[in-house]
């Protein structure tokens, strides 16, 4: 391990005190925030066991503080409000699911967005994985397909707060032409393949990402990236430290 | 007055009961998975063997009132068959969860409690008719499996014409049938009026299923496309193969091109789904009369053989919507040969979707023959320049392991040497699935054809394999030759323009692999290195995945699960490993561990408070009876789900095979069971045993020796042929199997009739066991392997004939 990411490493470890340790009268405000520390540390500890299977071994200290900041209990049923800082998917009835906070990290990680970038979202959902974003970013768009629960999430994303995430109803197949390119694009709804029209709205050296798997569990993240001459090049990243081969690390 | 035994009562009883197992298995294939056949077995068998207990315990206050308990049992099992599966479909239980959340298992438990006590109650009237009509036993036995086996047929028959839940109140209207003949059968009193109670609850039931609808599990495809406004069922069909769905949207175009390369840039045409089951889907496509609409389709993977030479005769395994035809089409194939199992798909596609396709179907290159590929396969002389696996099941299902427990005679050595043989010198059979992460299916895909074509006796294998991938779907090649320069050329062509990486061509090296869908290492190279080098053995062992060829012996393709992987799994639990797991082997395993507790808990323990120790149980050891019991319940059931599964693949269709399966063994070990009794007369105990189990072991070992090339004779032949066949096979061995356990009982009755209650709740509790376990062992170890096992413990059984040391050898002679 070199020098910076050790010094990485002890930053984390300090933000995420600090968060626990956050003044008594916020913890006042918000119940959850300590079980959020407690999450949020969880989940550097498995990126760091990453084994490199991950682009990198830590998570981006801004990501920790989008994570930090939005309060998930919010986006999950009431009934299921105790489990929201588990590290673990919880279903948000319409058959979806609010995705692992572990894998709501990563991704966020890999799409590398800056302050100015356009981040474009394809099935809302629960709203968590947007309102994160929004928290990186200046302008975040998300389109999901069913319409309750497009509207339950627009929302609540209003309650929130979060002006800058628009959200639209409807069939995320041809992007938002009105709003292209992205730097970002991340596809959490299933479809078979990749709509041709995302690739042509990602921004020459833009990134996106696809969670590909059942509901309950993501097999793999794709990675596509398009360089800044225009070629699509993707990885195909396991989300886990594991090697498939026994004795090799 | 003397009664007689209501036996056109049992009988259909035992008839809606055994529909009721198969439907069971059917509605849940639907509402959930298929792997929960299994379950269903065992929860079957456990509520016989509760019942065993139960009625064991309350026989003498339950004789007294015979007629009624009899007709309120019957009346139960009528109300709890639609009731319960009702009541288990609406608890939101959810698979894929189980590991997160504990009262998933919960729910698993209930659900299994829930659907134990429909076959509670019918046994309780079964087992008590035999206990009170002890005299005609064997006029029960025969009516009640005439009647089981008339019930696994008419049940495969009614599911043709009928819905799923429409058969499920007819199977409720049978139990209120066979109490209505009990009541005349037994000259209850007052019959007017139970006779209208019964049309009164009838009419009750009628009015609860026509309010009552499947309810799928959200996370199923059918119903997570249905929440898509716009979506509509346009039509059901429904047979014993499956339940088909057919949607359309009109506001949100179904887009369905899986594999596509993200060089692509068209879409699909318009397309209508098809579900089975509410998941594996298949597009129909509309005929636009433009060929250029049709491009996507080579964009895919599965388009590279048309790149490497102009097939002329081409065949597809699994037509499904037809996308393969219409790729096959797209390249000007001459002639398309199309197999479809499901004829329900084909007359949707000839008939409703005619003019949607431009009658397709109907056009003169292309011939479609509805039967199983495997089969088609045998039967075929024809041989074709290209042969197609289509990729037919859901990449959502395969990913989550949900077929790991479904045999599949596709994937197998044996399938492949088959459709090897059928190919064309130079010609292709080309096999496309799922791409996993870490990658399974492909690499144990390619260690498949390495062995079929070793043991077709080519010795470089290498030399005839190419494959290739893109991040979602690879295709395996395997020529029948050679591969040359000039198609390894055209392959790096087509692969490079469409972003899809070349792992694996005779004169591969390792920096071309890997480079446009990069994984962390070149996987699949280094895989297909290792299986065609020395180091398999090895590669296979520190594989996490199993790997080893599927054969027709051991037809798990779609199983990877390595227990020594589990700890290591489980600990990523958190950090994204679950998907690590075969989901469906784990709902085995924890079924396996439930029928175990459940069992111990339902039949054995309540024994243990109730039944008293009668004087001669020091004549007779308590040890070798359970020792018996336990053997020959374990070994009945492993023989049988063997068989099932061997004639899987020589029936070709899982429904059948178990219909016609176990209504042989049932109608065979009930006449094996009643000839026992006559045997008696003549014979000693020891001899009458020693005859029947000679016989199982004997014909159990030709069996294993020689079915196989049965099968291979016979398996070209019509079905109206196999059906008799499989008969034939299954009659004599079913026949010495329905012997051991009657002896044993009736030499407990002669001589420690206070251990027969023990003999039946061992035996439940075997059985249900043991239809678990049965699986469990076939995907580690094969069938001919548990048929030996089976064998091995009928070997025990014989040791440990319950024998009273110093008693004589007494007959049951009256």
């Amino acid at each position: 391990m070199n020098h910076f990411l050790v010094n990485q490493h002890i930053f984390s470890i300090i933000v995420c005190l600090l968060l626990i340790a956050i003044p008594t009268a916020a913890q006042a405000e918000d119940p959850y925030a300590a079980k959020r520390a407690a999450m949020i540390a969880a989940i550097e500890m498995d990126v760091r066991a990453g084994y490199g299977n991950l682009e990198r071994d830590n998570l981006d200290k801004k990501v920790v503080k989008a994570l930090a900041k939005v309060p998930r209990h919010e986006f999950v049923p009431k009934n299921l409000q105790y489990a929201a800082y588990e590290n673990r998917p919880l279903p948000i009835g319409h058959g979806q699911t609010i995705s692992q906070p572990y894998i709501v990290a990563i991704m966020t990680n890999l799409l590398q967005v800056g302050k100015n970038d356009r981040v474009l979202e394809i099935g809302t959902g629960s709203g968590y994985q947007i309102a994160v974003l929004a928290e990186l970013v200046d302008k975040a768009y998300s389109i999901e397909i069913i319409e309750p629960l497009g509207k339950r999430t627009k929302t609540l994303l209003q309650r929130l707060g979060y002006n800058n995430i628009t959200l639209k109803i409807g069939d995320g197949y041809y992007g938002w032409e009105e709003h292209a390119p992205f730097d970002a694009i991340i596809v959490t709804a299933a479809a078979s393949h990749i709509p041709p029209p995302l690739i042509k709205q990602l921004k020459p050296g833009g990134r996106m990402v696809v969670p590909v798997g059942s509901r309950f569990m993501v097999q793999e993240l794709l990675l596509v990236q398009k360089s800044d001459k225009g070629e699509i090049s993707t990885r195909q990243l396991l989300p886990v430290g594991f090697v498939p081969l026994t004795g090799k690390h | 007055m003397k009664l007689k035994a209501p036996v056109y009562s049992i009988a259909m009883l035992s008839s809606a009961m055994l529909a009721y197992e198969i439907l069971l298995m059917r509605l849940f294939s639907i509402i959930q998975w298929h792997h929960f056949a299994y379950m269903i077995i065992s929860l079957a068998l456990l509520g016989f063997g509760a019942s065993g207990t139960f009625v064991s315990i309350f026989q003498a206050a339950f004789s007294k009132r015979f007629t009624a308990v009899f007709l309120i049992n019957i009346i139960l099992f009528s109300v709890s068959s639609l009731s319960c599966f009702l009541l288990a479909q609406s608890a939101p239980f959810n698979p894929d969860e189980i590991l997160w959340d504990r009262q998933q298992s919960l729910r698993l438990l209930g659900i299994y409690l829930l659907l134990a006590l429909p076959f509670f109650f019918a046994a309780n009237a079964i087992a008590l008719a035999l206990t009170c009509f002890h005299q005609s036993i064997a006029r029960i036995y025969a009516f009640d499996l005439f009647g089981a086996g008339l019930g696994c047929f008419g049940i495969v028959l009614l599911l043709f014409i009928t819905m799923p839940l429409h058969a499920l109140l007819i199977i409720g209207y049978m139990g209120l049938t066979a109490a209505a003949l009990a009541a005349w059968e037994l000259k209850a009193e007052r019959r007017g009026w139970i006779l209208g109670a019964l049309i009164l609850l009838g009419s009750g039931m009628a009015v609860i299923d026509s309010r009552s609808q499947l309810k799928l599990s959200p996370y199923k495809e059918l119903t997570q496309m249905l929440r898509i406004h716009g979506t509509d069922v346009v039509s059901e069909h429904s047979s014993p193969l499956g339940l088909l769905s057919v949607l359309q949207n009109h506001a949100i175009p179904l887009r369905h091109a899986p594999g596509l390369s993200l060089s692509a840039t068209g879409e699909p045409p318009e397309q209508t789904g098809v579900f089975t089951d509410g998941g594996s889907m298949t597009a129909i496509t509309r005929e636009t009369g433009n060929p250029a609409d049709y491009a996507y389709l080579d964009q895919v993977t599965s388009a590279a053989p048309y790149h490497l030479f102009q097939p002329k005769h081409v065949l597809i395994l699994g037509a499904g919507g037809g996308s393969n035809i219409l790729q096959a089409r797209y390249h000007s194939a001459h002639q398309i040969d199309a197999v479809e199992l499901n004829p329900q798909l084909i007359r949707l596609m000839r008939e409703d979707y005619a003019d949607f396709t431009g009658n397709l179907l109907n056009t003169e290159n292309i011939t479609i023959y509805q039967g199983e590929a495997r089969g088609f396969i045998s039967a075929t002389g024809k041989q074709y320049d290209l042969i197609e696996i289509a990729l037919l099941d859901s990449f959502a299902a395969s990913s989550a392991g949900l077929y790991a427990l479904n045999e599949s005679y596709l994937y197998t050595v044996e399938a492949l040497q088959a459709m090897l043989k059928r190919l064309q010198p130079d010609g292709y059979l080309v096999i496309t699935r799922w791409i996993k992460l870490p990658p399974r299916d492909s690499l144990k895909l390619f260690a498949t054809a390495v062995d079929a074509l070793k043991k077709s006796g080519l010795e470089n294998p290498g030399q005839q394999l190419m494959f290739l991938r893109s991040w979602q779907t690879g295709t395996l090649l395997i020529k029948n030759g050679p591969v040359t320069v000039d198609e390894i050329n055209a392959l790096k062509a087509f692969a490079s323009t469409r972003a899809f990486d070349l792992d694996w061509h005779p004169d591969i090296q390792p920096d071309e692999t890997n480079r446009f869908n990069r994984l962390a290492e070149s996987y699949f190279y280094q895989a297909a290195e290792a299986i065609l080098g020395d180091e398999r053995a090895a590669f296979f062992d520190r594989y996490k995945f199993d790997l080893q060829p599927a054969t027709d012996d051991r037809p798990y393709f779609f199983h990877f699960f390595k227990w020594s992987v589990l700890p290591e799994i489980l600990s990523l639990r958190e950090s994204g490993g679950l998907s690590l797991l075969d989901g469906g082997y784990l709902v085995l395993v924890a079924t396996l561990a439930q029928a175990i507790v459940t069992s111990i808990i339902l039949i054995l323990f309540p024994l243990f408070f109730t039944v008293k120790q009668t004087p001669p149980i020091n004549t007779i050891s308590k040890g070798h009876v359970i020792t018996y019991f336990s053997a020959v319940g374990l070994a009945f059931l492993f023989i049988e789900i063997a068989f099932i599964q061997k004639f899987i693949l020589f029936l070709h269709h899982p429904l059948y095979a178990v219909a016609l399966v176990l209504a042989a063994f049932l109608v065979f070990a009930g006449l094996g069971s009643s000839f026992s009794w006559k045997l008696l007369k003549s014979y000693s105990y020891q001899r009458a045993i020693a005859l029947s189990l000679t016989g199982i072991i004997m014909l159990g070992l030709l069996y294993m020796l020689f079915l196989q090339s049965i099968f291979a004779f016979f398996m070209a032949s019509a079905i109206i042929l196999k059906i008799p066949l499989t008969i034939l096979l299954i009659a004599p061995l079913a026949f010495f199997m329905g012997m051991p356990f009657p002896l044993a009982l009736a030499k407990l009755s002669a001589a420690a009739p206070g251990l027969i209650p023990w003999a039946w709740g061992i035996n439940g509790c075997a059985s249900v066991v043991s239809a678990v376990l049965a699986t469990l062992l076939a995907i580690a170890i094969g069938f001919n392997a548990v048929i030996l096992l089976a064998l091995l413990l009928y070997g025990v059984a014989w040791l440990s004939f319950p024998v009273k040391h110093s008693a004589k050898n007494a007959s049951l002679t009256k």
